[in-house]
């Protein structure tokens, strides 16, 4: 160990307060739990595994969080930390966020992105299987596969609606739009898959179907109403922007005038 | 299509649609109002004129009254069901990291807009209607100005307008450029958009409080 890790000690210790629930229907409740010697440079949920060792070694149930890319693009992760989607920090998810963002002494609150289109499964890990169901209704392009499908590069498309699309596209589907929003609104996920697909040849068959299926999945599952707060936006790791949700409005009001 | 009306989008544009009509009342409201500033009789020419020409009475105030009515009550819904998709609360949140205090109240200032209408019409609505429909006094086209300016010797009432005239502000703010968001217009010419109903915001509600500390100061 060099001498000068022993002069300067950086570590610090944290007072966590996370919300622990068994299951479902149980009622959870905060927990209080302190933490020493935490890096700075450690990742949120490399913290969260020393705290889970921890609390293993003292014969309490570790506690249950959802993981797994930890490179910021399977949208797994999904705790709202002091308050916020993601934590404090900007475009990262949970994965990418660095405990040097906090300080020595600092009091945490964890709590799972809350929405009752989200349930807890247990402590900080919820369902967002409704997210699967929206994408089933409509977030796809059905090509023919059999053989002789042309090859996507052949289809001239204007770069600017290309880098739209990909824009749209990089949306990883982590849900911090719902957790963020006050009304617990899905419509920055369901605009940016609308998009992807409207802004593109492939998806224009589809187009109309594509909205109204996918907005009505989104209504049955019980999200709120958006009232253009723009908490999505900013607390989005992906930085997906407002412009898809007006873009998911005009293509509905079309969609619907078509019938 | 009866699904689609009662989908989440078709409210926000119902929202939407409702709130600019009133943001085009509110302009003919203002302008009207100005001229009383500037000149008595021009005021009670206008005035005389809107409580007495048929269209405006009986097709223009209805449709008014209606737009008004649907807009708090829409709102009010919205509010019910979209606090309902979240049931448990956050022990925190911070809203004010990510969006403008105008954005999250608006129920709140629309809350203090309607008190203010209740104000209003008790204020000039109702003794307008007693006067030409229940009493049928003579028609006297030079009696406005005199009514108006006598609402506002009283301190209080000019403070509550003025207070529900700034809550008019902070609902503009967030409410007039979001509903072009809401029926879809996002493109190059927003920014332009944003500054010009940032501006309208300011300006109107502060020309209504212009108005009122004027003829008080004057009355």
């Amino acid at each position: 160990m060099p001498i000068a890790f022993w002069l300067i000690n950086y570590n610090m210790n944290l007072t966590l307060k996370i919300w622990r629930q068994a299951n479902t229907t149980s009622k959870g409740e905060m927990v209080t739990y302190p933490i020493e010697n935490v890096s700075p440079d450690m990742s949120f949920l490399e913290m969260m595994d020393v705290l889970n060792e921890q609390l293993i070694n003292k014969g309490i149930d570790p506690v249950a969080f959802d993981h797994d890319c930890r490179e910021g693009i399977c949208g797994m992760c999904s705790m709202y930390i002091n308050g916020e989607a993601h934590g404090p920090d900007r475009l990262v998810t949970t994965c990418q966020l660095h405990m040097r963002k906090f300080k020595d002494g600092e009091t945490i609150t964890i709590e799972p992105f809350r929405a009752n289109a989200f349930p807890v499964v247990k402590d900080l890990a919820v369902d967002r299987s409704a997210f699967d169901r929206i994408q089933h209704a409509g977030g796809f392009v059905s090509v023919n596969t059999s053989g002789n499908t042309q090859d996507a590069n052949n289809i001239p498309i204007d770069k600017h609606d290309a880098d739209k699309a990909f824009d749209a596209a990089t949306c990883i589907g982590c849900g911090a739009c719902v957790a963020s929003c006050k009304n617990a609104s899905a419509m920055l996920f369901v605009s940016a898959k609308v998009s992807q697909y409207a802004l593109l040849p492939q998806g224009k068959i589809e187009a109309t179907d594509r909205v109204l299926n996918m907005v009505k999945q989104m209504d049955d599952e019980g999200f709120g109403n958006c009232t253009n707060t723009g908490a999505c936006e900013v607390e989005c790791p992906k930085g997906i922007s407002l412009e898809n949700i007006a873009r998911m409005n005009r293509e509905y009001l079309f969609a619907t005038a078509k019938g | 299509m009866s699904g689609v009306i009662k989908s989440s989008l078709a409210r926000k544009y119902a929202m939407a649609l409702s709130g600019l009509f009133l943001v085009v009342f509110l302009l003919q409201h203002f302008t009207i109002n100005l001229t009383s500033v500037f000149s008595e009789d021009v005021f009670n020419e206008i005035s005389h004129f809107m409580g007495n020409n048929p269209l405006v009475q009986f097709v223009l105030q209805p449709i008014l009254i209606f737009g008004v009515i649907f807009h708090f009550f829409m709102g009010f819904v919205l509010e019910l069901k979209n606090r309902s998709a979240r049931a448990q609360n956050y022990a925190q949140n911070k809203g004010s990291a990510n969006s403008s205090w105008m954005s999250r109240n608006m129920i709140w200032s629309g809350a203090v807009i309607l008190s203010f209408l209740v104000l209003h019409f008790i204020d000039f609505w109702f003794p307008e209607m007693n006067y030409k429909y229940i009493e049928s006094l003579p028609s006297d086209p030079n009696r406005y100005f005199e009514e108006m300016v006598h609402k506002f010797v009283n301190p209080i009432r000019v403070v509550a307008y003025v207070v529900s005239f700034g809550f008019l502000m902070l609902h503009l703010l967030h409410g007039f450029s979001s509903s072009f968001q809401s029926v879809g217009l996002n493109n190059k010419y927003t920014r332009g958009l944003k500054s010009f109903t940032i501006a309208f915001s300011i300006v109107i509600p502060v020309g209504f409080i212009f108005i009122a500390i004027f003829h008080h100061l004057n009355a």
